[in-house]
């Protein structure tokens, strides 16, 4: 309670200059005026380049806009036609199915890698902290960076390719595949997030008190055990949040889809996702009132899946 | 004697997983490292003859194509994006956690909620915004828009309500005014926690697409991460000049990962974000 320690500064001025209404009422504009100055420049930048522009994107996601038209107040209001061609639009509906594959392929996936590499590295193991970093290293690099890197291992002649080879696979170019690109851009997804997850994990691990797992061990319960019972139940929050994290970011999947495909969501919108047909929209096709429909369709869907994880994990969990 | 058995086997088993997936981990990067050390001609062939190896694919993509140009412009919006991060977002979030101003509730409940918006709604208004302006293709409309951020702040007050209050208090009494208590004494008492906040702002800066793509639309204006992407559209068959591309835009990040490794975990375990 940061209001306490003002008002028993507040007591103390008072004892020496006698307590009149005047200086309380004056330290209270002062504290009024310096917390919106201190967080003025946030204000200012939340308003200009967010809340702002919110409302004129869901004002734009009711009309025909393009922008050579000129004046957004004189385009034409179509009521909900942007969002009724968004379901009608066989791309967007390409779009849609593609990015919620990739999420169903990839969060879970690289959750549940992400938690058995936090338990191991969490065990009394030597170079602890190499793994750590090794793991890690993936997810600091920029998506397009590995974007490239992976098109240039999973190109026909690459070195995937060879290795698969030894095993009897057809090579593939995969990123020009319509049936193996999605899948390679699931891979790099995967692979290159794996170590934030593995991280927030093992904070969450570290957290879990020791007596607990001493306790079960002098009831006998075994490592097996010790895992289901106390270990992933504590873990519940750490789960909830990574899952929120994981799908909020999935259903944003942009980078490596544009730099795959050259920015076309091809080979055949086999790699087209909500955001970078929104991108398209927007900014190949000047659509501007659907590319806003569309980002708002996104909301609601992100929005959606967070509240159907909150109800399946219960109030317990903090966020 | 069968217990230690056990315990020995399964330890046997631990390390061959942790260590096969260092190897998956680093594994590309150091294919990607090789290769861009490699004539064109040796791309394809996977014996590694040294006496082929040099650094001449990193000195042309510097000479011969604007490299440095977007390095340069790479460090110089992280850097300007990150200053702006970690003053705006600390001023903010000791507002939030320390002052006692009407409407505190209502902003602290604001930045909550626009954190479950996803950033690409605004994307089409925020960028006609920007043309009016005459920013697109500038380095204001690269940094201006990006200079606080809602998890900056989020992570800004979480930590100045960790921080004891005592010495503000001694301050206060002492007759110090609330900028002075924030510059001369809350900032160099938080320096952990802005560093945190200066090396995943800076790298999130360096690595970030989707708007720098947007805004910056000539040559001389790219970051890196587009530069690299309109250059390996361009030069594809050139996988060992791209892979030093990959390798330019990459190692930055990796050294100041390595250098810095306890304020990335520390961010990233407090808010889960990577910039």
């Amino acid at each position: 309670m940061p209001s306490l320690s003002k008002t028993e500064i507040q007591k103390n001025d008072m004892k020496g200059k006698g307590p009149t209404q005047n200086t309380f009422k004056k330290a209270k504009i002062r504290e009024a005026i310096d917390g919106w100055l201190f967080s003025l420049p946030f204000v200012i930048s939340a308003l200009v380049f967010f809340i702002g522009p919110l409302i004129v994107a869901f004002l734009l996601s009711f009309k025909q806009y393009s922008f050579l038209d000129g004046s957004i107040l004189d385009a034409e209001w179509v009521g909900f036609s942007n969002y009724i061609r968004a379901f009608k639009d066989p791309v967007f509906r390409k779009a849609l199915l593609n990015t919620t594959i990739y999420a169903i392929g990839v969060v879970p996936t690289q959750l549940v890698i992400a938690l058995a590499l936090a338990l191991v590295v969490n065990s009394k193991i030597k170079g602890k902290t190499f793994f750590r970093t090794a793991y890690y290293i993936p997810t600091i690099t920029s998506t397009v960076a590995v974007a490239i890197m992976f098109m240039f291992l999973f190109k026909s002649d690459g070195v995937l390719n060879k290795f698969l080879g030894l095993f009897g696979v057809n090579p593939y170019t995969w990123y020009d595949n319509i049936y193996l690109a999605l899948p390679l851009i699931m891979l790099m997804a995967i692979w290159s997030s794996i170590g934030l997850y593995m991280i927030i994990f093992l904070a969450g691990l570290q957290d879990i008190p020791d007596s607990l797992y001493e306790a079960a061990s002098i009831d006998g319960a075994s490592k097996w055990q010790q895992l289901i019972y106390i270990t992933i139940p504590m873990l519940k929050p750490t789960i909830f949040f990574n899952l929120v994290v994981s799908l909020i970011g999935a259903y944003q999947i942009f980078d490596q889809a544009y730099v795959i495909s050259d920015g076309n969501g091809g080979p055949l919108n086999s790699t087209m996702t909500v955001v970078l047909y929104l991108y398209k929209m927007g900014f190949d096709e000047f659509d501007m009132g659907y590319a806003c429909a569309i980002g708002f369709i996104l909301f609601v869907i992100i929005f959606i899946l967070t509240l159907i994880q909150k109800k399946f994990f219960g109030e317990e969990t903090k966020m | 004697m069968e217990k230690k058995k056990g315990i020995k086997f399964s330890r046997i088993i631990f390390y061959l997983i942790i260590i096969g997936y260092a190897l998956i981990a680093l594994g590309p990067y150091i294919w990607t490292f090789i290769t861009s050390l490699k004539p064109t001609s040796e791309v394809n062939n996977f014996s590694i003859d040294f006496s082929t190896l040099s650094f001449k694919n990193y000195t042309f993509l510097w000479k011969k194509f604007p490299f440095g140009r977007w390095f340069l412009n790479s460090v110089i919006v992280a850097a300007i994006v990150s200053i702006g991060n970690v003053l705006f977002n600390s001023l903010a979030g000791y507002a939030l956690a320390r002052i006692n101003f009407p409407g505190r509730k209502a902003l602290f409940l604001a930045v909550l909620s626009m954190m479950m918006v996803p950033g690409q709604i605004v994307m089409v208004p925020t960028f006609m915004l920007l043309t009016k302006l005459g920013w697109v293709n500038t380095y204001k409309g690269l940094t201006i828009p990006f200079l606080t951020s809602l998890f900056g702040i989020f992570l800004m007050r979480q930590f100045f309500l960790s921080m004891p209050k005592s010495i503000e208090e001694a301050a206060t009494i002492d007759g110090l005014g609330r900028f002075g208590i924030f510059f001369r004494i809350v900032l160099p008492m938080a320096k952990p926690a802005l560093a945190t906040q200066f090396i995943i702002t800076f790298n999130g800066n360096w690595n970030s697409f989707l708007w720098p793509s947007l805004l910056a639309k000539s040559s001389e204006m790219y970051t890196l991460p587009v530069g690299l992407n309109s250059f390996q559209g361009q030069y594809y068959q050139f996988w060992d000049q791209v892979m030093a591309g990959v390798m330019i835009l990459s190692i930055p990040s990796i050294i100041i990962f390595l250098i810095f490794q306890k304020n990335f975990i520390k961010g990233i375990s407090t808010t889960g974000m990577k910039g």
